[in-house]
């Protein structure tokens, strides 16, 4: 598994053996299927909130990232105002802005595929292009891992809706703890091997923890981007 | 607001941001500087999402020591060296197995 060898250089070789491709397609499947899982819980909550099981297909159809989907549908749940609801929502996900920026040279995709490409940068596909070595795996990577999640959680938010009733707690099963779990392995070389890397991360955990109590869902986390800020003024060295 | 334009809405600003960053200009990206941060971002959201996933309930600090437990044994796993499906597995399985408890 690729995910718990080495980490990838800043700089991506043009292309890579077929053997980190084909690592890279099984880290994809096994990120799809694992996160793929908790549209179950999205698509109970979301019946629980309110929400029709077609609106909530929708959500997971147009928005496609987890947590703008459980916070619009945790406002509605709780009766709180849909405009609000909205724009936290949307405020989530402007993290995915950020991995844009480091995807934009990986994928180098243009006019309709980069259209459709961008509905897939989100937490998984980038956890698992940037945890590979070279360009082609991590364009393996980035594009198993959209489908088979895209298929998975649109599928499973059905499921989910379906049958929310006859669901039991997802936490009962440890689901909450899937995610998380996958962003820590998928990240394990960076933090054990490359110093930057587990600097930064260090960093980025205390900020966002400690901005949680204090600032808006989703805000801490994309504060903690800060963390990688004296990458912009240090001059020079390999990273 | 109905609900249904709600989710529209939610759906094109949350395309509008994922869009936003693959079309940033290639001139910007090339600068070392912003390829080592951008290069690094990932590793600081991505940790910062596990730690608040970890420690926080929405907006408030919270202890849930099952789900603490689970990614304890995942990080075990991976001391391990684990593949990938085993590390999740360990990390649901411990969670699950201190909440029957």
């Amino acid at each position: 598994m690729s995910a718990t060898e080495c980490g990838p250089a800043a700089g991506e070789a043009p292309s890579a053996p077929a053997g980190d491709r084909r690592a890279a397609v099984r880290d994809g499947l096994g990120v799809g299927v694992a996160v793929g899982l908790s549209g179950l819980a999205f698509g109970a909550a979301a019946v629980t909130a309110g929400l029709s099981p077609p609106q909530a297909c929708a959500l997971s159809l147009l928005a496609f990232t987890g947590a703008s989907q459980f916070a619009l549908t945790g406002v509605i749940g709780g009766g709180g105002g849909l405009v609000a609801g909205t724009l936290g929502a949307v405020l989530l996900g402007g993290r995915n802005a950020l991995y844009g920026l480091r995807l934009a040279r990986t994928l180098e995709a243009r006019g309709w595929r980069r259209a459709l490409a961008a509905q897939a940068v989100i937490d998984e596909t980038t956890a698992v292009a940037t945890a590979q070595e070279g360009r082609d795996a991590a364009r393996a990577g980035f594009y198993t891992t959209a489908v088979t999640l895209y298929v998975m959680w649109n599928l499973t938010t059905l499921l989910g809706a379906a049958g929310a009733a006859r669901l039991g707690d997802p936490e009962a099963i440890g689901l909450d703890v899937l995610g998380p779990a996958v962003f820590l392995a998928l990240l394990w070389p960076r933090l054990t091997a490359d110093r930057a890397g587990a600097g930064v991360a260090m960093g980025a955990a205390v900020i966002a923890v400690a901005a949680t109590p204090l600032l808006p869902p989703g805000v801490p986390v994309m504060l903690a981007a800060a963390a990688a800020l004296p990458a912009l003024v240090t001059r020079g060295g390999a990273r | 607001m109905n609900v249904w334009i709600a989710i529209v809405v939610t759906g094109l600003g949350c395309y509008a941001l994922k869009l936003g960053g693959l079309v940033a200009p290639q001139r910007v990206l090339d600068d070392p500087r912003v390829r080592r941060f951008t290069g690094l971002v990932p590793v600081a959201l991505l940790t910062a999402l596990v730690a608040v996933q970890a420690l926080a309930d929405g907006p408030s600090l919270e202890f849930d020591g099952a789900r603490v437990a689970g990614l304890g044994a995942a990080m075990a796993a991976l001391l391990l060296r684990a593949p990938f499906l085993v590390v999740l597995g360990v990390a649901a399985g411990v969670a699950a197995g201190l909440r029957l408890l």
